[in-house]
């Protein structure tokens, strides 16, 4: 058993903060975050006070902290350094670079140092994709790593440099916005979608939106309308508006964009939706890895109060009172499901609800609650302005409006690019400038791995449905090490409550390493087929189901990706067994069915 | 009028509020589970009680009966499925039947039984565990735990006491205690507590009352799993519990 470090004012310190979070069990989460921001790790003690302060059972509290990959129950270093892990970070050399900084500083990844000084680890895709190799220190994100870098960081961390006086350029990071089209081309005036849901009233822009036939970005596409009108129609005291800024799915990095450049319009959107569904409080649910961003949105939505647009009586319009809050995650990918993300609002651990019931009937607190995606708000923001028709113009009749690809891996230009829905995979690897394209995953590994000769698919709900990633693989890249960064990260972000996902996304990683290995067989290749069936009908949640995707894909696919590494393609018995039996039988004088082998 | 739904074919009423689980046991209609406990509030973490509603794949101890609902439950297909669940459970933890002071009185093997088991199948883990002996009355151990949370829920929703809870994420998912210690001897558990007896492993055993049934007369000597579980249902004391047998 660790011994509990000595701090003697851990009580006072955690009541103050416990009361400025009004002592509510919901901001359990927020209050996790800010005990790690004081002590660099959550000591036993503070977890101890914080259940007596809530008031919750310490077991509870204790769970919910050890849910969040940010959050350490054991001390991990004044300087903390994660190393973004997806499979982009891994063709840019990620693994070499964290070697470096390990040898530089005498650190084993995973274990602080011995002075308690430092420690080193990776984390799944931290949303810099068009930037990397990437990392988190203190959740401050670094991009652009290289030799320099990592030399220049190890450096300041021996000197003991505090991270806020670190050169702002290793924090810098760049929108990389490549291609616009209608979302992004519009200009947009503050207060403007509101006004429109004000004077023109709910039911004219819930036509708007059935019109627009707006489908939900954050990848299963659910019609808007559809989802805000069965909001509107379960009767309850309160309805919640929650913006699913949790953009864990590795290869997207959109939101990010979308929140550093149109946060009005995404805020607005939310605002557009309280106005149609009578709700009065929403939540951005900002992943941990956004933490940066944290500061400007907080101005923003301060400027937006001043300005009328949020608060109480919005536009001088009586009754109309709407605000949001910025709720931060930790590092947990589960909690981007919608039913995980209002158990996380609520501070509890992210772990997916049984459904039915919908969070449109019962969500946050039991209320209905709309859960979209930023773009699906900055969308509807849109439409509230411009109509539904306009939105509907472009795209296809399925896939109505434009879609903001996040592309990344083996091309020139990797960055954000706008298209409308429709658009063939072939023309954005032009645009990008990819050189012999071999493969895309679209959607991330949640996704489509599409292989070259499917390049003439579209982007779109009807044929390649996509959050945003569209991550590359040129000629001569190893689908299978692509594959099995994929399988770790599904193992790695399992919430661990249903046995198929908890065990069968572990069963999965370890075969498709056994493989990457030199040590698969034929019968592995079945047993990934077997695995893949029972976390796509078993599991509880959509990270389950979703699990076994790229696997199932390259089986499929890209048999060279993994028959070279077999040890033995198909397993030939050396001899056949039921004839040998043959003389047995004419021994016995029997030929029935039970006389053979199955 | 009475609202119906049929399971494998047969007609199974059912009332307001019941899920496909109630009122299948209810009716007598099995369907294997190992997180079910009818006392408790549905889980729904083991699925083995996945059956087919309507074409689509429900979790039948969470899902509501609505009417007319079509089940389909105990076929070869399915009982694979749940065989193939249950030698998960078996690989990811530590169960040496043999030497488990729950053999014969343990759900996971009397489910390994009735769906054929013969093998573990996948790889095994071998995960390092924790045993934690600090309390007077009750061991601890976390080798045989399958993370049904009965003894969460037992401890919660019936003791009010929250001595139980789960910390960590995906396969690290484990249970915790309520002490900042993480010692269960410095709990409010008590041996009379319910959570003390609703495990269907042998993850929390009472201390000085191992072999007290000799193996060959344990419940699972006696009876099946579906026996088992059928008469829980209709139990009404609360005085049950695999190491009572």
């Amino acid at each position: 058993m660790m011994q509990s470090p000595d701090l003697p004012d851990i009580e006072q310190r955690i009541a103050l903060l416990c009361e400025r979070h009004g002592c509510e069990p919901r901001r359990l989460l927020q209050i996790l975050i800010d005990v790690q921001e004081i002590y660099t790790f959550i000591p036993p003690q503070a977890l101890t006070a914080i259940a007596r302060h809530l008031p919750l059972p310490r077991v509870s509290v204790e769970g919910v902290a050890g849910f969040y990959s940010f959050l350490s129950l054991e001390p991990a270093g004044q300087y903390r350094i994660l190393f973004s892990d997806n499979v982009t970070d891994r063709m840019l050399g990620n693994e070499e670079l964290m070697r470096q900084f390990c040898n530089k500083l005498w650190l084993e990844p995973g274990k602080v140092s011995e002075d308690e000084l430092v420690s080193a680890d990776f984390t799944s895709c931290t949303g810099m994709c068009d930037q990397g190799p990437a990392a988190l220190i203190n959740g401050w994100p670094v991009t652009r790593l290289n030799r320099e870098r990592i030399d220049l960081i190890a450096d300041l961390i021996l000197a003991k440099s505090p991270v806020a006086s670190w050169p702002p350029t290793l924090f810098e990071v760049n929108d990389n916005i490549r291609r616009t089209d209608r979302l992004l081309d519009e200009s947009f005036e503050p207060g403007s979608a509101i006004k429109a849901a004000v004077t023109r009233g709910a039911e004219a822009i819930f036509t708007e939106l059935k019109l627009s036939r707006l489908r939900g970005r954050g990848g299963a596409g659910y019609k808007t309308a559809e989802k805000w009108i069965t909001c509107r129609n379960s009767p309850a005291p309160a309805r919640y508006i929650v913006c699913n800024a949790d953009e864990g799915e590795p290869g997207t990095f959109k939101d990010r964009v979308l929140l550093n450049r149109l946060a009005d319009t995404v805020f607005e959107g939310m605002t557009v939706g309280a106005r149609l569904l009578s709700s009065a409080k929403g939540f951005l649910y900002l992943r941990g890895e956004y933490r940066y961003l944290l500061e400007k949105l907080e101005e923003i939505l301060a400027r937006r109060r001043e300005a009328g647009l949020l608060g109480s009586n919005i536009l001088g319009e009586p009754g109309f009172d709407f605000d949001i809050e910025i709720h931060l995650g930790a590092g947990a990918y589960i909690c981007g499901e919608e039913s995980g993300m209002i158990e996380s609002l609520e501070g509890r651990r992210g772990k997916p609800r049984n459904r039915p019931p919908y969070p449109a009937q019962h969500g946050y607190l039991d209320q209905p609650t709309v859960v979209n995606n930023v773009e699906t708000f900055a969308c509807a923001a849109m439409i509230a302005v411009h109509g539904g028709k306009w939105f509907g113009e472009t795209g296809t009749w399925e896939s109505s409006g434009s879609k903001i690809l996040s592309i990344s891996g083996d091309c020139h230009w990797p960055g954000i690019y706008e298209y409308p829905f429709g658009v063939s995979v072939q023309k954005i690897l032009e645009d990008c400038g990819a050189q012999e394209p071999y493969a895309v995953q679209v959607g991330g590994p949640s996704g489509i791995l599409v292989s070259w000769q499917e390049f003439e698919r579209s982007i779109s709900f009807e044929d390649l449905p996509t959050a945003g990633a569209f991550t590359i693989f040129q000629r001569g890249r190893d689908i299978l090490e692509a594959v099995r960064n994929y399988a770790h990260f599904f193992a790695h972000e399992s919430c661990g409550f249903c046995t198929p996902c908890r065990v069968g996304t572990q069963l999965q990683k370890k075969i498709v390493d056994k493989i990457a290995n030199g040590h698969g067989t034929a019968s592995d290749l079945e047993e990934l087929k077997h695995l893949g069936h029972l976390m796509r009908t078993l599991s509880h949640c959509g990270l389950g189901h979703a699990a076994p995707n790229p696997v199932l894909d390259m089986l499929q696919k890209f048999p060279g990706a993994y028959e070279q590494k077999l040890t033995s393609l198909s397993f030939e018995p050396a001899f056949d067994l039921d004839a040998a039996l043959a003389t047995a039988r004419r021994i016995t004088g029997r030929d029935d069915p039970s006389a053979h082998l199955p | 009028m009475i609202s119906t739904i049929t399971i494998d074919g047969k007609t199974v009423p059912f009332t307001e509020e019941q899920t496909i689980m109630d009122a299948a046991l209810a009716a007598g209609v099995y369907i294997p589970h190992l997180c079910h406990n009818p006392e408790f509030k549905p889980h729904g973490s083991c699925k083995l009680c996945v059956v087919e509603a309507n074409g689509r794949n429900v979790t039948s101890c969470t899902m509501p009966a609505s009417p007319g609902m079509v089940v389909v439950n105990d076929t070869p297909e399915l009982n694979e499925d749940r065989k193939a669940l249950v030698q998960m459970l078996f690989v990811e933890g530590n169960h040496i039947c043999p030497a488990c002071e729950a053999t014969g009185n343990c759900q996971l093997q009397a489910a390994g039984y009735y769906l054929h088991m013969q093998s573990p199948h996948f790889m095994h883990f071998y995960p390092p565990r924790r045993v934690d002996a600090s309390h007077p009355d009750i061991f601890l151990d976390l080798n045989r735990c399958i993370l049904c949370e009965l003894c969460v829920r037992a401890s919660r929703d019936i003791d009010k006491k929250s001595v139980f809870g789960i910390s960590s994420r995906g396969i690290d998912s484990h249970l915790v205690v309520n002490s900042e210690s993480g010692r269960l001897g410095d709990t409010s558990m008590a041996v009379t507590d319910k959570a003390a007896h609703v495990c269907p492993t042998g993850a929390i055993l009472i201390k000085r009352k191992g072999y007290t049934v000799p193996m060959g007369k344990r419940l699972f000597d006696q009876k099946t799993l579906p026996e088992f579980h059928l008469e829980q249902q209709k139990r009404v004391e609360p005085e049950d519990g695999p190491d009572g047998g």
